[in-house]
């Protein structure tokens, strides 16, 4: 027995530490230098690859818009319910129009109108509509303020109102430093300081006071204004209105004196104000207000993250109710993966079944034939995918090539001719073409390392050619057939430009779908969750793969 | 099985094969014997259907076999790179012929794990070729390409990554089954010594040609040809022009003017050029030996090397540097010392007179 095995204990190396740590040592310059000589690659592989991937299954669930573009709303709606059939109360109206108006002065009502869109179809045009006119809802309001006291609609009293001291000291200086600045020719990008509320106003006030700092800020945001030039826009009195009409003179009197004697004729007067409906407001707009379905469809997507686009790839759709069926009609994506699958299968046996003589001729022949040969195969390599696509499309029409040829030698009617462009067959018959080097070439590359001595050891052993191939040449160049597989279908199932040129409508696959959610309606999350739900299928088939075939049984050469 | 005139070229530009005539007989062990790239291996595959001659028959008991596709010439074959099968185990190796001839299961099982035990691997029939050392492989090809049986077979180098232990004991083996089966064996090696203790005939091979053919000991003690006497074997060559031939003893003259006696082989006239060659162990140094009126010739020892069982003695004859003899170890033997001059001489029927090629 040697020294090292009888010892207990740690093996320790010559210098006394213990074997395992010095060898650790050792290794460790090795490993940090090929870090660094694949850091290039791996920087570049997390930046183009890694983070879209990333981005992409973060998109196919992610939904923030709702609540960031309508916090008040989503708020309101959390105790209504949609079951009741009936429109929320005036409160979540109230709530909507903060929300709206800031929205449209940030553009941004448009963009949740399309995305609420994709779960109930109206909702795009009823945000366009509304977002015109929503600056407007609470003028009759403004105006009976006006009345009361004409000073309501200056800047200056909303600064005394709800501007906090130490923010306007601040606004003062930073503007003197700008004008300053300007003035001696100097560039000054400091940003102004964002409107504060003056302490205790929110609790009294709390809607106008929330709704004037949005206002506020937006025009420092949007406008770089200084609210202090700004007449607020209606809504703010919307929320005075509705902020006065609740509270009692006792509220009023815990504002500071200045305050007071701004609000108290108001506050006096409001319970004589005539009063509009909101709810009528938003009805004039657009009648679909009344609609429970559309609170409701705000109300469900309001989480930050939603399975909608996951549940939408699958034929499904999320509804205020709970996971339900899409209608019948717009059922598509489900058979869209089957035949993409489907298609793609078909693509793969008929590359093998054409791939694998060519590639056993090819490693059977002397080197300067096989040479030439192989250039042939790679020809469509070198000519653009698009030429390739377009002379299937050539030969293949109705009053292509091929149909030509069958009509002239009278195998089929001049008036039957073979439809097979922009269906399934054309498709398949054009991939099958665009991918059979890569079936080729893994096979050829294999067949090219199994020695021909194997074959005739199998025929002198007493095989018949057949036997040979079947028993002895074939099972070696499995590894090859299964790498070529493997190219092949998974180039196929995510193949875009054949199918969209060649695919008319029953040759797609889901990869155009995907593209045209990316392109066309702009339906992105979507777009992610069918491209995650494609990913996962292959890497599933993968796995499959391995686990029936084994990985180790493949070999490029 | 005759090869009647057979050539063979694999590219139309050079024959590879040049005239080859052999005939081989039923139960016989035939060697082929040469240096790389002589064409032996060409030779067996033409034998096995693989290669078709360019020109010429192969004829298996009369019938031209040029025909025959390979699997039905029933002839069992051990490549040199043994051409295992890789994707099955040692035991589907060795059944593979049996499954395409449909010997029943239980036959097949018997027959193949009788021959891994001829060849002493009956413990290895689950593994992998892979997982074989070289010389397993060898033996497993070995017993493949007899566990059918063949009336004939061919080997190519089938011991060639063999330890010389093993290598004996199956050179042994392969002869023993051979003639125990009665199999006509062709079998081809590198190695002279192989050859010589296996085979019934040798048939040397150089150039794409037959240089000759006879048993082990006619090709030692006989060689026809200068080739054949410096292949095989160790051999002293001098050069020199013959001066008269009588009573079929040719006198030499060597190129320093010295005259020896020799057997005239392939000279037939006075003039010729010749390179005369004699074993090392046939020169004789002690005189009382030799005939009074044999020739003798001076020496001067260069090197004496002691190898146990024989000394080996290196002298300078006729300016041949190169010159050994080889002489018993036995008690009245005596050592040669370096620096000193002996005169040496053989018998004429040792010394042959050869081509001067
Ligand atoms: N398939 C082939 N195509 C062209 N030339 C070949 C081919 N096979 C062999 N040769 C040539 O034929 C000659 C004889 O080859 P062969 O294999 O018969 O030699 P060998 O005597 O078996 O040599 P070794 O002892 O090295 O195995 C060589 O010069 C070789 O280069
Ligand atoms: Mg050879």
């Amino acid at each position: 027995m040697s020294d090292a095995a009888s010892q207990t204990g740690p093996v320790l190396s010559a210098d006394g530490k213990p074997l395992k740590r010095s060898l650790q040592r050792a290794l460790r310059a090795q490993k940090l230098r090929a870090l660094a000589l694949i850091a290039p690659l791996l920087i570049f592989i997390l930046v183009t690859f890694i983070a879209p991937i990333a981005d992409m299954l973060f998109r196919s669930v992610e939904n923030q818009i709702v609540s960031d573009t309508l916090p008040r709303t989503t708020r309101a709606l959390q105790d209504w319910d949609h079951k009741a059939g009936q429109p929320p109360s005036e409160d979540v109206f109230a709530a909507f129009t903060y929300d709206l108006v800031a929205a449209a002065e940030r553009k941004e009502h448009t963009r949740l109108g399309t995305r609420l869109n994709y779960e109930m179809t109206g909702i795009s045009s009823l945000f366009r509509k509304t977002g015109r006119r929503v600056d407007d809802f609470g003028e009759t309001y403004m105006d009976q303020f006006t009345q009361v006291d004409p000073a309501l609609e200056r800047p200056e009293t909303w600064m005394t109102l709800m501007a906090a001291p130490d923010w306007q000291a601040d606004y003062a200086a930073w503007d003197a430093a700008r004008v300053a600045a300007n003035k001696a020719g100097r560039d000054f990008d400091q940003p102004a300081p964002l409107f504060r509320l003056k302490a205790g106003v929110a609790e009294v006030l709390p809607e106008t006071a929330d709704a004037y700092a949005e206002f506020a800020r937006l025009a420092q945001t949007e406008n770089a204004d200084n609210p202090a030039d700004e007449e607020p826009w209606p809504p703010v009195f919307l929320a005075l209105y509705r902020d006065l009409i609740h509270v009692g003179p006792g509220a009023i009197g815990r504002l500071d004196d200045a305050s007071q004697a701004i609000l108290a004729p108001a506050h006096d007067a409001v319970e004589t104000f005539e009063t509009v409906d909101l709810v009528d407001l938003y009805l004039d707009a657009d009648e679909d207000w009344q609609n429970p379905q559309v609170w409701a469809t705000i109300q469900a997507f309001a989480p930050a993250y939603t399975p909608g686009y996951f549940l939408s790839s699958v034929d499904l759709k999320q509804t205020p109710d709970g996971v339900a069926a899409q209608p019948e009609d717009q059922r598509i994506y489900v058979m869209l993966f089957q035949r993409t699958l489907f298609m793609s299968l078909v693509i793969m046996g008929s590359c093998v079944l054409l791939g694998y003589p060519i590639a056993y001729l090819l490693s059977n022949l002397p080197m300067r034939t096989s040479n030439v040969l192989l250039i042939l195969v790679l020809l469509p390599f070198w000519t653009s995918l698009l030429v390739r696509t377009s002379a299937w499309k050539v030969l293949l029409q109705q009053q292509g090539v091929i149909n030509d040829v069958l009509v002239w030698m009278g195998i089929v009617a001049d008036d039957a001719r073979l439809v097979m462009i922009n269906n399934q067959f054309g498709t398949i018959v054009a991939m099958t073409h665009i991918l059979l080097p890569f079936m080729i070439l893994p096979l050829y590359s294999v067949m090219k390392t199994i020695p021909p001595s194997y074959v005739r050891a199998a025929k002198s052993l007493g095989a018949t050619n057949w036997t040979a191939f079947w028993r002895v040449y074939f099972p070696q160049s499995v590894p090859g057939i299964g790498a070529g597989c493997i190219l092949v279908f998974i180039l196929a199932i995510g193949y875009y430009i054949t199918p969209e040129l060649v695919g008319g409508t029953t040759g797609t696959f889901i990869s155009n779908r995907i593209a045209y959610h990316i392109s066309s309606s702009l339906n992105w999350g979507l777009a992610a969750a069918l491209g995650t739900i494609l990913l996962a299928v292959v890497l599933i088939l993968y796995w499959l793969y391995d686990r029936i075939v084994g990985i180790d049984n493949v070999s490029l050469g | 099985m005759v090869f009647d005139r057979v050539q063979k070229s694999y590219d139309g530009e050079t024959l590879v094969v040049k005239d080859l005539n052999l005939s081989i007989g039923r139960g016989e062990f035939l060697t082929m014997l040469g240096p790389s790239g002589s064409g032996k291996t060409t030779c067996l595959m033409m034998l096995a259907g693989f290669e078709t001659a360019t020109h010429g028959d192969i004829l298996l008991d009369g019938q031209p076999i040029n025909n025959i596709p390979p699997h039905k010439r029933g002839i069992g074959m051990v490549f040199q790179n043994y051409a295992l099968f890789p994707h099955m185990t040692v035991a589907e190796n060795l059944a593979f012929p049996l499954e395409v001839r449909k010997v029943g299961k239980s036959e097949r099982e018997e027959k193949v794990n009788r021959a891994l035990d001829m060849v002493q691997m009956g413990a290895f029939g689950g593994r992998r070729p892979a997982q074989l050392s070289g010389g397993q492989q060898q033996r497993i090809a070995l017993a493949r390409a007899l566990v059918f049986e063949p009336e004939l077979v061919l080997m190519d180098e089938p011991l060639g990554a063999l330890d010389k232990q093993l290598r004996e004991h199956m050179q042994f083996e392969i002869t023993r089954l051979a003639h125990n089966l009665g199999i006509t064996t062709v079998y081809v090696t590198h190695d002279q010594t192989e050859a010589l203790t296996m085979s019934d005939r040798v048939a040397v091979f150089n150039d794409g040609r037959i240089q000759q053919l006879a048993p082990p000991d006619e090709l030692y003690e006989q060689p026809q040809n200068s080739f054949v006497a410096q292949f095989i074997g160790e051999n002293n060559t001098l050069m020199g022009t013959v001066k008269e031939i009588t009573n079929g003893v040719a006198l030499v003259e060597l190129d320093d003017g010295e005259v020896i006696d020799a057997k005239p082989v392939n000279v037939s006239k006075p003039g010729d050029r010749t390179l005369v060659s004699i074993r090392p162990e046939r020169v004789e140094i002690n005189k009382d030996r030799l005939s009074p009126d044999a020739h003798l010739i001076h020496a001067e020892v260069l090197e004496f090397i002691y190898m146990g069982d024989i000394y080996r003695t290196r002298l300078r004859v006729a300016g041949n540097d190169e010159f050994v003899i080889k002489t018993r170890n036995a008690p009245d033997q005596r050592r040669l010392k370096p620096g000193e001059h002996i005169e040496i001489g053989w018998l004429p029927d040792d010394c042959r007179a050869l081509d001067a090629r």
